[in-house]
């Protein structure tokens, strides 16, 4: 089997950001957050500091590294929420049938029709900024893509042998769910899952930057770039490092979304067998 | 033998519905099936064969309904069973496999879980000794080094060791009837010569029934004790095994002994063609008045066009459906 090449520089840049995060204590020179020294404020990238420093004199570079760790855990804890809502959902609808697929598919209509990002803020501004009203709000408004491959899976396994098979076997309705249907769709919500994590990263960005995520002083790479917005032209390093933190992150889940595709899809899976 | 039959159909109907109207598919099929007999249905594709099958599990779905008669298991009627029970029944007294080994497996699951699932559904086994069941399971339907093949993948097995899978999951709760529909057609002759047998063997030292379904008449004859013979949703006859070649009476039953090829005889001697049954089987929506075989039947009298036939007991032994029968 060729592993292409999105997969192992997108698996890489998600590796190195996962890793980073864990790492972050160590790999951090300073304290994110209470190593503020007004006497080496905005200075720019150097051996001292390798990102350069902000108007408080804090590391850029360690508040990126931290940062690592809020974005990623966005990024994953909301999409897992979204993957769960959305899997349960389509895979009961697609089953099931009748009024209940009536009800999600209209649901999820209504999900695809308002821009989720629209839809987080709305909750946002009602639980208020903060870290857990960021992954309530991430988490419940972008499973609408997630539903509907997991219903368009069921629909065409649900006509399978080894479902049909399983009902003749005396298989309860949960059973078939967990045991056959679910395990034969996970390729595509995987996928889903990977590109999904860096659409809520990059909303975590969009929305710290509004003042609505992360609150400074802890650094997320979106709260990091609102803060340096009206710096921009006298100090850019502040911007770049954490825009290019996101930028790369993403654009690694990006690559390892399209690579799995690849090796995951049913279609180039059973070319292979 | 005291106590009910295993299996007792009376007068099954099974309706197709459209909109608002429905024609039925299979209608007034009886049949029995002792404890441990082996019995066939036989027929052209579309007869009706799997529809009787699924009705026999609870499995007819819409558009397909029971639209009357009786199906009774072990003297319990199946349409009175709550879903909970039919469930209970399906997989655990009355097992089945199918046509597909290729497909009836799950891709994503090795075969030794996919056996154990059975011994943890219907007989809440722990998964230790339901692994532990699994591999002896894989033993009896001797498929070699079963303690290394369960962990297997499907794709990772032929099709004789898939079917051969299918039947150690099918026989795993130890059944009282095993329904084989079409078991064999996607696997080369030599192989499916191989898993009948073993299907035979094993059904036989366990006192398991059999309903093999076919189109093959000498597949099913050689198998079964009694074959009875199925014509656009409806029994035509019924005989012993022994008796359907030598004194076949309903003249489609007789047109498919003829169509079969007969070793040392005809075929190979003069290679001369195997009769076909000219025409068609009649679509479902229009059956013909009458006799439904009556628009391809040599035998075919007026009386044949407008009555449809009843059934007849026949003094040798089984039932046939015909006015003018041998
Ligand atoms: N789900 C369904 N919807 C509509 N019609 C159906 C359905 N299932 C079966 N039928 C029809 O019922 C009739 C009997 O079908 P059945 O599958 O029992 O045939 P069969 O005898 O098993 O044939 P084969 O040898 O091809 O398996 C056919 O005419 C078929 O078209
Ligand atoms: S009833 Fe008539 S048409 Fe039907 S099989 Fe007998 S002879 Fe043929
Ligand atoms: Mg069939």
């Amino acid at each position: 089997m060729r592993l292409g090449a999105n997969l192992i520089i997108g698996g890489a840049l998600f590796a190195l950001a996962v890793i980073v995060g864990l790492l972050a204590p160590w790999l951090a020179h300073t304290d994110p957050v209470m190593d503020a020294n007004l006497l080496n404020a905005e200075e720019p990238p150097s051996w001292i500091w390798w990102f350069g420093t902000d108007a408080q004199g804090r590391d850029i570079y360690s508040r990126v590294v931290h940062g690592a760790r809020i974005s990623l855990t966005v990024g994953i804890v909301s999409q897992l929420v979204n993957s769960v809502i959305g899997v349960t959902l389509g895979l009961t609808a697609g089953y099931w049938g009748g009024w209940w697929d009536d009800f999600v598919n209209g649901l999820t209509n209504l999900m695809l029709a308002i821009p989720s990002l629209i839809f987080a803020l709305a909750i946002m501004a009602v639980l208020g900024p903060g870290l857990t009203s960021l992954l309530i709000a991430l988490g419940l408004t972008n499973w609408s893509f997630t539903c509907r491959i997991a219903r368009a899976s069921t629909l065409s396994l649900k006509s399978q042998g080894y479902v049909q098979a399983a009902k003749v076997l005396g298989y309860g309705d949960l059973r078939i769910m967990i045991t056959q249907l679910l395990p034969n769709m996970v390729g595509p919500i995987i996928v889903i899952g990977t590109l999904g994590m860096g659409g809520a990263i990059l909303a975590e960005a969009a929305l710290s930057f509004l003042g609505l995520g992360v609150r400074p002083p802890y650094p997320s790479w979106g709260s990091m770039l609102s803060e340096a917005r009206d710096q921009i032209t006298t100090a850019p390093w502040l911007s770049i490092f954490p825009g290019l933190a996101i930028f790369l992150t993403v654009l690694g889940l990006n690559l390892l979304g399209d690579g799995l595709r690849d090796i995951l899809d049913p279609q180039s899976r059973s070319r292979r067998t | 033998m005291t106590g009910p039959p295993l299996l007792e159909v009376e007068d099954l109907r099974i309706d197709l519905n459209y909109r608002s109207s429905h024609v039925a598919a299979v209608e007034g099929v009886s049949f029995r099936i002792d404890r441990g007999e082996t019995f066939g249905l036989v027929g052209e594709s579309g007869c009706g064969k799997s529809i009787t099958a699924l009705a026999l599990i609870g499995l007819l779905r819409q558009p397909l309904s029971i639209g009357a008669g009786a199906i009774r298991f072990d003297g319990r009627e199946i349409q009175r069973l709550s879903a909970a029970e039919q469930r209970a029944l399906r997989g655990n007294r009355i097992a089945m496999i199918f046509q597909e080994p290729m497909t009836a497996l799950n891709p994503v699951s090795p075969v030794g879980r996919q056996i154990a699932e059975m011994f943890v559904l219907h007989q809440g086994k722990d998964w230790r000794e339901a692994n532990r069941l699994a591999v002896e399971a894989l033993a009896s339907v001797r498929v070699p080094a079963p303690e290394r093949r369960v962990k297997d993948y499907p794709h990772q097995l032929s099709g004789g060791m898939r079917q051969r899978v299918m039947i150690a999951i099918a026989l795993a709760c130890g059944p009282d009837l095993l329904i084989a529909d079409e078991p064999t057609t996607a696997l080369d002759v030599t192989v499916q010569a191989e898993i009948i047998e073993l299907m035979r063997n094993l059904c036989a030292e366990r006192g398991t029934a059999i309903l093999m379904i076919s189109h093959d008449l000498g597949l099913v004859a050689n198998v079964c004790r009694r074959v009875a013979v199925m014509y656009a949703g409806r029994i035509v006859e019924e005989r012993g095994s022994d008796d359907i070649f030598r004194t076949s009476s309903h003249p489609y039953t007789q047109g498919l002994v003829d169509s079969l090829p007969r070793l040392g005889s005809r075929a190979a001697l003069g290679r001369t063609r195997l009769t076909e049954i000219a025409g068609v089987v009649p679509a479902i929506t229009d059956f013909p008045d009458g006799c439904r075989f009556n628009p391809r039947c040599a035998r075919a009298t007026d009386i044949c066009r407008t009555t449809e036939p009843e059934t007849t007991l026949l003094s040798a032994g089984g039932l046939v459906r015909c006015h003018h029968h041998a």
